[in-house]
Order: C-alpha cells, then sequence, then structure tokens
C-alpha cells in the first residue's frame, strides 16, 4: 500500500522545508501550510506585497491545437474562439449541470494548455482521454504562483516582458536557457502571475524571486483565506457535482457564443439544465455573508432567516476570518428565494448568530485588466 | 505552574486557579481571531468544553480542568484576541476557577514532565 498513505513531495520540498515551512497533507500532496510569517502574516503580506506559492501539485495538460472543438464540448465556454496568447476560466460540467472541476484553459502556440484541481487531477485527465485524442499530462515542470502588488516588478527584473502582459494573457518566455510558461492570473484577487516552469531549474528561480525583499513564501493556509476574501470558489466547497456553476455564481463565465442565442449554444454536458437556470434561475444562488461578530462561521454552519425557523434555508460552503478584512467571512448556497438585503441567521455552537448579505468580492481585486 | 495533556498551564493560589494555554498551544492553533468565556459563577464539571478559540485555521475548545465554579474571566480576549499569540502566559489568561479539590493538582504534570509531552 506504499504510495496510497504517503503524500507525494512537491519538486521544491527541499526549498520548502529551508525555508521553514510547515506540511499538511492535500489531495495526494505534502503541502506548505504556512511558513514564518503566519497565515494572517502570510496573507497581509501577499496583499501589500508580493507572495510566492508553490501550485505544483495542480495538473497541468497540453491538448493538440486541433482540439478546441471536442474541448467545447465538455465546457460551457468559448474555446474556438480563444486567441492565441490568452487564458480563459471555465469548468468540466456534468449531465445533470454539476461541475466535475474548474480549469484555466490557455491557447498556446502549439496546443491548448490546462491546469486543473490536484484532487481532479487524475478523474479530469481521463475524461478529457474518453472525449479527445492527445492528451499530454505535463510532467517534469513545476507551478508557481506569485501574487500581490509587488508581483510584477519582483517578476520583471527577472522576465523583463511580464510588464507587458495583461490579465488572463498567457505566454512564454525564456529564463536563464529555460521556457517560462507565464500567465497573468491567480487565486488571491491581487494581480500576479502563475509560471510553469521546468523542475531543474524551478529551485533557482524560486530563489531568483524570493531574493527580491518584497517576495515571501506563501502556504496553503493563506491561499484560501486570500481566494475566499477574493470571492473565488474553491472546488469540492462552492461548486461541485451538486452545485452547478450558476448556483455557485460562475454564470460569468459561460462565454455568450455558448449560450441559448450563440452561435454555438449548447452542446456541453447538462447544457439543458445549466441555460435553463441561466433563463429562469436557479434554486439556489451564492451569498457574501458578513457575520455582525467576531465569530467565525465554518464549512456546514446552517443559515436561517429568523431566530427560530426550524428549517436552515442554506449552508455556509466556506468560512473563516478575514485577514484584509479584519472580520469573519462566508460564502454560503441559499434558496435562491431569499432578498438580498434579508437578515440572516448562521447556528454556531447552538446560538443563532446575526449575518449580513453583501455584495462580493469582499476585498477588492487588484486585476491587471490593460496595460500601462 | 502544572500543566494539563491538553496544553493549558494552571496556576494555584489557594484553591482557586488560573487557566491559559501555553506558548507550544498558541503557536500550534496559528493567529487567534475569536475567543468566547465562559459565563461567570458556572459551576463546571472536569472536561467540559468551557471556552471556544478560533484562529484564522480552526475552532478549538479549552476544557475545565477539574469540577468547580467559575469565578473569574478575562474580557480582554474577548476584544483583543490576538493577546493569546502574544503573552499565552501573561496577560492572555482565560479565567479563573475555584476547585473543591486542589490537591488533585498534583496529578498534573511538571513543567519538565510537559516539555517531554511536547517534545514526543
Amino acid at each position: 500500500m506504499d504510495g496510497v498513505c504517503n503524500p507525494k513531495a512537491l519538486p521544491l520540498a527541499a526549498l520548502h522545508e529551508a525555508l521553514g515551512a510547515k506540511f499538511v497533507p492535500f489531495a495526494g500532496w505534502s503541502m506548505p501550510v504556512q511558513y514564518s510569517l503566519g497565515v494572517m502574516g502570510e496573507h497581509k503580506w501577499t496583499r501589500e506585497n508580493a507572495g510566492l506559492f508553490d501550485v505544483s501539485h495542480m495538473g497541468q495538460v497540453m491538448l493538440p491545437a486541433d482540439t478546441a472543438a471536442a474541448l467545447e464540448a465538455l465546457v460551457p465556454v468559448d474555446v474556438i474562439g480563444l486567441a492565441e496568447g490568452r487564458q480563459r476560466y471555465g469548468f468540466f460540467t456534468t449531465d445533470t449541470g454539476g461541475v466535475l472541476d474548474d480549469l484555466m484553459i490557455a491557447r498556446v502556440p502549439d496546443g491548448l494548455f490546462l491546469v486543473v484541481n490536484a484532487a481532479c487531477r487524475d478523474a479530469d485527465i481521463a475524461h478529457l482521454r474518453a472525449h479527445i485524442d492527445g492528451v499530454e499530462e505535463i510532467t517534469g515542470r513545476a507551478l508557481l504562483a506569485l501574487q500581490g502588488p509587488k508581483a510584477e516588478s519582483a517578476l520583471s527584473s527577472l522576465v523583463p516582458a511580464v510588464s507587458d502582459m495583461r490579465f488572463m494573457d498567457s505566454q512564454r518566455h525564456i529564463w536563464n536557457g529555460a521556457e517560462l510558461w507565464i500567465s497573468r492570473s491567480g487565486y488571491t484577487g491581487e494581480d500576479g502571475f502563475e509560471v510553469s516552469v521546468p523542475e531543474d531549474v524551478a529551485e533557482d528561480f524560486a530563489r531568483a524571486l524570493l531574493a527580491d525583499d518584497h517576495v515571501e513564501p506563501i502556504g496553503l493556509g493563506a491561499r484560501d483565506s486570500l481566494r475566499l476574501e477574493a470571492g473565488l470558489p474553491l472546488y469540492g466547497q462552492e461548486m461541485s457535482e451538486d452545485i452547478s456553476p450558476i448556483e455557485a455564481g460562475q454564470a460569468w463565465a459561460i462565454t455568450k457564443v455558448r449560450r441559448a442565442g450563440g452561435d454555438r449554444a449548447g452542446s456541453f454536458p447538462g447544457a439543458d439544465t445549466i441555460l435553463g437556470q441561466i433563463a429562469h434561475g436557479p434554486a439556489r444562488r451564492r451569498a457574501g455573508l458578513l457575520p455582525e461578530g467576531r465569530a467565525p462561521m465554518r464549512t456546514g454552519v446552517e443559515i436561517f432567516d429568523s431566530t427560530d425557523a426550524t428549517t436552515p434555508i442554506g449552508i455556509v460552503t466556506s468560512g473563516g476570518f478575514g485577514p484584509t478584512l479584519g472580520a469573519p467571512m462566508a460564502l454560503a448556497l441559499i434558496d435562491a428565494n431569499t432578498a438580498p438585503d434579508a437578515p440572516l441567521w448562521g447556528e454556531v455552537r447552538g446560538k443563532r448568530l446575526p449575518v449580513s448579505q453583501t455584495t462580493l468580492p469582499f476585498t477588492p481585486n487588484g486585476y491587471k485588466r490593460s496595460p500601462k | 505552574m502544572k500543566f494539563t495533556e491538553d496544553h493549558e498551564w494552571l496556576l494555584t493560589d489557594g484553591d482557586t486557579i488560573t487557566v491559559g494555554i501555553t506558548p507550544h498551544a498558541a503557536e500550534q492553533l496559528g493567529d487567534v481571531v475569536f475567543v468566547e468565556l465562559p459565563e461567570l459563577e458556572t459551576q463546571v464539571a472536569k472536561g467540559d468544553e468551557i471556552v471556544v478559540i478560533e484562529s484564522v485555521k480552526a475552532a478549538s475548545d479549552i476544557t475545565a480542568p477539574l469540577d468547580g465554579e467559575i469565578v473569574e474571566v478575562n474580557d480582554t480576549l474577548v476584544d483583543n484576541p490576538a493577546l493569546v499569540n502574544e503573552d499565552p502566559t501573561g496577560e492572555a489568561w482565560f479565567f479563573k476557577i475555584k476547585v473543591e479539590d486542589p490537591s488533585a493538582l498534583d496529578d498534573f504534570m511538571t513543567e519538565d514532565e510537559y516539555k517531554d509531552h511536547i517534545s514526543d
């Protein structure tokens, strides 16, 4: 049974250890959860400076250039119209309108480059291979994310061309003889980059970034609080086989051309359900919640529309304390009939505590949408 | 000072014991963001979960080390939970409990025994 119980080590495990990381098992990998700054310090550092995240546990997949139409049959987004050098967010849908995983899709010179979640990696690749020929799982490349307002200055000192990239650009650049696959995107709500780098130069590259006084290593703990403040969904919590992308507040990602009336409307798994929810509204909807007191409301907390109602109207899908917000925050899935300004209550340790609904994100994002 | 297996420290003054958590526990918890204290004058039994501590990572609790009555709580922690990380063995005490049998304290660990306990 070796290998089943033992989480796999990241290619940069020795570096993380040298940097003082604490590790936790996550999706089959031993992942750094925090370094010396701690979750709160790392979170704030990323919002003010730049944080370096090792996300090599995520799956990297390459599809042949002529498979855009085949991929479109699995995702409700425009892949055929995706320009070279651009990246788009999407999700694999199920026949019943749920989600198998969310992913990034980039059009690169020799094909389509996908990044998928670690926990879904094997299932996603099997799903792709069942429908598309020539699916290649990329091995031998680490994946690093550099996030925060100082990310551009730190990365451009190594790769000057990144200064001309805008949000969701995907480009290849050479650093020290190695080809970096760089996108201007991330999972923190900040400006920043995700960089696929050959494993044999990954540590040198990470150390070169960390040599910048504004760059600190950041663990999974802060990654979660950063994405939650940014209102970004985590697959398995906000979205799942049982929670549709419309219910999860991700309708924005479904491109017009794939919607009713579009040139390539439908023709993805669960299209009837998903397009029906866009047209008529889903039964449940995502809500951003601000608990009034200091007590965090975590995943699984039941939400009620009065202090004495016996049936919950929803449930917290992710919740915690927002270090930049300075207060607890939660994402919930609630009855879609709930008025957006209705006062609600979360039940924590047997007590109904008041919460208000708010718009998302909880903290403003810093994406760089146009070049300077 | 005595120590429990749940990483609490106990400081005795006659039949009243002040209870806090050890620096080791505070570090394991991470940044504390919420503390809920027991009501004054509550009778509690050994093992009752009487304090809630939430950090950025997770929720945890402190149990009553012995049977007794809560005679004082440290309200400062409610407004300033970060004190638990800053001064766990000083200003960040949680509550004082008046116990029926102070001699029961002898069963808890000494500082050296606790150090062995956390190095395991």
